[in-house]
């Protein structure tokens, strides 16, 4: 459905957007970035302006980037999604030559007052990109294998970027989020089939060369997944950090032992406590019932956005949304997966919780796209 | 594109579809995330908890102050002295060799200290690293200067062990030291204190004897600690017990005396009371300073003490065995009147040598004493009066006599490597040598040759014994804590008390009459006349050759071939007081070398301060005047001019 086919009269303009606009998504996703205000003020000691603050000032910038986006017409970021996916494709590129080595990886690079993670970028791009690709293609021929390939390789240029950072864990975000909108536009199940048992083969493989000249991933990477199958045979070295991760979060009990108590974090026993593990001081300090009302406020933004997803008849719009919703998932997933101990430590940060900048802008953005969807879709 | 609405329709029915598939999926990782989140939250709960107050709760010792060692007057021997030293967290220092540089730059930092503390720091020591000990307040100050270019260094205050009277009390007192793991060992179930970083115990002497006393009892306190083991917040305090204090029998300036009247010369000294065992004075020269050893001894010091022939490491008092030549004479003499084989009348000619088994044993007077009574025998230290008693009462009857005095038997002080000596019979050479004992072996034994061996304090008990006639034991400590050790006169010893008198008269003479051997070192004070013996003693036998070309004069021999130079004594002869007992390795003769030791110390223990004039003989005056001038001695507060000066 191209823009000429919109009535035009029943999509909102103007000011009347405003009234259209997914408020309940928004205060959902105001009061998940809340928790993350209250937590990092909780692991700053009770101080503001360490990282709550600053962090306040971020998510008021990203609601209104995800505004602006949300009141541009859908048709418009479709039309812009091979420009935009082209862009992050340059800077990824522009991040090899000249980006800030941080964590023994390449992953931002400086634009003025503004660290961009490029790679954070991309899984957007390349959502919309795919989205717009399937709403183009002739829906008979999603399935076909030449027009599934193309696809694929539109995926696996910005993995392979990301990839050589190396930034696992990006990697694999950008792969199964533009997986999912394929699976969403109806390609057919026999190629999901066909990719789980060749990622079979390829762990089978990564292990199997472990250790030779041909290994395929780095020692470090190794080692953390060494780490995962076993936390225990190195409690002081790389298995620390998930053992004291599993301590804070256990420790929590029902009720938590209460806001700025958590002794894992005030005492320095946790790593990355106000970025990737911040799940953990949650957990501590709020218990069972804090850690899970997070995962219910996340399940209710999921639901909110597949259900908006499923009532647009616009075919870029619900890819887009699915998409986003996907990639949005796929983080807190992954994130608490991490922490609990039930998947290797990859640098996933909790979205919207975790103290950092692009990424927090680039999901705000993204779901400016769900919400432009939301306003403007065809009834 | 353009799409036909039923390609629309159909499109949309295939997102539901999918969408709500993924949904479901989603949702089905959200219950997993939910459960698990579940069991470790509630299930598992108090394990969690558990481990979480292992990590934040750390429980670490308070040492408790080492008990002080104080002489019989309350001087100070063995203290503890607060000293700086700096610590280094890791936590705050960042990279702890750029800060242990910046800190070798503003102290002394030894490569060795800098390696330890290098490597505790990769360790992910939960404790602060000690960088550098004992260090002045100047040192301590330019830290605390440069604090803020050295991130994580920090002052602290310890205590450690001070020996203010460094070397009068080394071989005594001995010295502290950090625990070896041969320490622990040794031990069966070893106080945790021990493992603590830089904790020292006691390695010999008082110090290790006395260990369970000194050491106290640690106090704890649970501290909060972050990840890498810095103190947070105090939770807890449970104080310790401080060591018990100790009172020695030992009077600190008698102690300096002697160590100075001994100077140099390889020597002991044992100045005990006759009446309760006190010790008042126990010495061994050369002595050494028993901080360096606290400090941690330099290689070259080290080898310094092992090298020197006069060992001055070996604690001679105690653990030297010596044969006791003619100070073991009283022994025989008491052991023939007690046996009955001789009266107290009983003499012998002396023609010079004694003729047994087909062997001549010459007296030390070639020309022969003539007709020799006890009193005379034991003044003039005739050897054929021995020889020919000795034969009459036999070996065994001596040696029991010599264990009742005090001879071949351990006195338990708490003191390192006490000697048992060495008083020999008939069964013991048979087990020993597996040879039967010999008219020859008693002939050597009479006269405290051939196999008797005895220790400096072994002889002081023995003197002490002769002139009271009791079993006294020898004392070390007066008082634990506060709390007396009781004293004990000793039991009587069962003798006939005129054996006893017959003795002590021929001691008497040994230094009051014109021809005692020990006359010239006399106590001229008649209220405080001493009684005593010389002693000569072989630590060579003397070759046929030799003989033939005449004795040789001691001065003439390489020093360690030197004849042992013996003396003991007690003192006042009318109502004794105190008994001395003087060793001087390789001195020369007992009654030249070691008797005016005796004299002097005896003196010392019985005046207030220097003995004075009167009491020596009118013609050594000026010298013994210019002798105690000489003295190297501590003023009141126990330090020593010449260290001070140095």
């Amino acid at each position: 459905m191209s823009f000429l086919e919109y009535r035009l009269k029943t999509v909102p303009t103007g000011a009347s957007k405003i009234l259209h606009v997914n408020w309940a998504l928004v205060i959902l996703l105001t009061a998940v970035a809340s928790v993350g205000f209250l937590m990092l003020y909780s692991v700053a000691g009770g101080r503001m302006e360490v990282w709550a603050e600053p962090q306040i000032k971020r998510f008021v910038v990203g609601v209104a980037v995800m505004l602006f986006v949300g009141f541009v017409p859908i048709w418009f970021w479709r039309n812009m999604a091979g420009l935009a996916y082209a862009g992050s494709l340059l800077l990824l590129l522009g991040v090899e030559f000249f980006g800030s080595v941080g964590m023994g990886a390449q992953r931002w690079i400086e634009l003025g007052p503004l660290r961009l993670q490029p790679s954070e970028l991309s899984k957007i791009t390349l959502v919309m990109l795919l989205a717009a690709y399937y709403d183009w293609l002739d829906i008979r021929k999603t399935s076909h294998p030449l027009w599934v390939l193309i696809p694929v390789i539109l995926i696996l240029i910005p993995t392979a970027l990301v990839l050589v950072q190396p930034d696992l864990g990006t990697a694999l975000l950008l792969m199964i989020g533009g997986a999912v909108v394929m699976f969403c536009a109806g390609v057919s199940w026999y190629y999901f089939g066909a990719v789980a048992a060749m990622l079979g083969g390829a762990v089978a493989a990564v292990f199997s060369t472990r250790g030779t000249e041909w290994q395929l991933l780095k020692d470090y990477q190794y080692r953390r997944i060494d780490t995962f199958l076993d936390p225990s045979s190195d409690p002081l070295g790389a298995g620390y950090h998930i053992s004291q991760a599993k301590i804070a979060l256990g420790s929590g009990g029902w009720a938590g032992r209460g806001f700025m108590q958590g002794t894992q974090s005030r005492l320095n026993f946790l790593p990355e406590k106000h970025t990737d593990f911040i799940f953990t001081t949650l957990a501590e300090e709020f218990g069972f019932i804090g850690a899970f009302s997070l995962l219910m406020l996340y399940t209710l933004v999921l639901a909110f956005c597949i259900i908006s997803a499923i009532q647009n008849k616009d075919r870029f719009a619900s890819l887009v949304t699915l998409g986003v919703a996907a990639t949005f998932f796929f983080y807190f997933a992954i994130n608490m997966l991490m922490v609990m101990g039930l998947a290797p430590v990859v640098g996933v940060p909790l979205p919207l919780v975790s103290y950092g900048g692009s990424s927090m802008l680039v999901l705000l953005a993204a779901f400016g796209l769900v919400q432009s969807a939301h306003i403007h879709r065809p009834r | 594109m353009r799409r036909s609405a039923r390609d629309t329709d159909e499109s949309a029915r295939k997102i539901t579809r999918r969408g709500l598939f993924l949904g479901g999926s989603m949702a089905a990782v959200v219950a997993v995330l939910g459960a698990r989140m579940r069991h470790m939250q509630v299930d598992q709960a108090d394990e969690f908890r558990l481990l979480a107050e292992d990590n934040r709760i750390s429980i670490r010792l308070i040492p408790p102050a080492r008990g002080v060692i104080y002489d019989r007057n309350g001087k100070l021997i063995a203290g503890n002295e607060q000293n700086y030293r700096v610590v280094i967290s890791r936590d705050d220092a960042g990279n702890v060799e750029d800060v242990l540089n910046r800190l070798s730059g503003i102290l002394p930092i030894s490569p060795e200290d800098f390696d330890r503390a290098l490597k505790e720091a990769r360790r992910r020591s939960p404790l602060p690293i000690i960088v550098s000990d004992r260090l002045n307040w100047d040192d301590v100050s330019k830290v605390a200067i440069n604090a803020p270019a050295l991130p994580g260094v920090s002052p602290e205050v310890g205590l450690s062990r001070t020996y203010p009277r460094d070397i009068d009390f080394a071989h005594v007192v001995g010295y502290v030291g950090p625990v070896s793991e041969r320490d622990l060992a040794n031990l069966e179930e070893p106080d945790p204190l021990l493992q603590t970083p830089k904790f020292q115990i006691g390695k010999i002497g008082v110090e290790t004897w006395m260990e369970d006393d000194l050491r106290g009892k640690a106090g704890n306190r649970r501290v909060e600690v972050n990840a890498v083991g810095r103190v947070m917040r105090e939770l807890g305090r449970q104080e310790g017990i401080a060591g018990a204090d100790l009172r020695l029998t030992i009077d600190a300036d008698v102690q300096n005396y002697v160590q100075a009247r001994l100077g140099t010369e390889s020597a002991a000294a044992v100045v005990m009371d006759v009446n309760n065992g006190d010790i008042l004075s126990i010495v061994s020269a050369p002595s050494f300073d028993p901080n360096l050893f606290v400090r941690g001894i330099s290689h070259k010091d080290y080898n310094a003490l092992t090298e020197n022939d006069h060992t001055p490491l070996a604690n001679k008092s105690v653990a030297g065995a010596y044969p006791p030549g003619s100070t073991f004479k009283m022994v025989t003499a008491l052991a023939a009147l007690e046996a009955g084989v001789i009266t107290t009348a009983f003499s012998v000619n002396c023609p010079g040598h004694y003729e047994v088994g087909g062997r001549k044993f010459h007296c030390w007077s070639r020309g022969g004493h003539g007709r020799v009574a006890l009193d005379r025998a034991l003044a003039e230290s005739c050897d054929v009066y021995f020889y020919d008693i000795a034969m009459k009462v036999g070996i065994d009857k001596i040696a029991e006599m010599g264990r009742k005095l005090g001879l071949g038997v351990r006195h338990d002080i708490p003191m390192s490597a006490i000697t048992d000596g060495l008083m020999p019979d008939k069964n013991w050479k048979q087990e020993r040598y597996k040879k039967d004992w010999v008219i020859g072996d008693t002939v050597n034994a009479s006269i405290g040759q051939g196999y008797v061996l005895a220790s400096p304090l072994q002889l002081a008990v023995m003197t002490a014994r002769l002139a009271t006639g009791k079993a006294v034991s020898p004392r070390l400590i007066h008082s634990i804590g506060g709390v007396l050790v009781p004293e004990d006169p000793g039991p009587e010893m069962g003798l006939d008390p005129q054996l006893f008198a017959a003795v002590r008269q021929g001691m008497y003479a040994v230094s009051n009459s014109q021809r005692g051997t020990g006359y010239s070192a006399r106590i001229d004070d008649k209220a405080l006349r001493m009684a005593g013996k010389s002693g000569t003693s072989q630590v060579r036998n003397i070759s046929a050759a030799e003989r033939a070309r005449g004795v040789i004069s001691n001065a003439d021999l390489p020093w360690n071939r030197r004849d042992h130079a013996l003396f003991v004594g007690f003192a006042p002869f009318d109502a004794p007081r105190y008994a001395a007992a003087v060793v001087v390795e390789h001195g020369g003769g007992g009654s030249s070398v070691a008797g005016p030791i005796v004299r002097d110390i005896l003196l010392r223990a019985m005046s207030d301060g220097i003995p004075p004039a009167s009491a020596y003989p009118a013609a050594q005056r000026n010298r013994i005047d210019t002798m105690h001038r000489n003295l190297i001695l501590r003023d009141a507060d126990g330090k020593n001019p010449e260290s001070t000066r140095a």
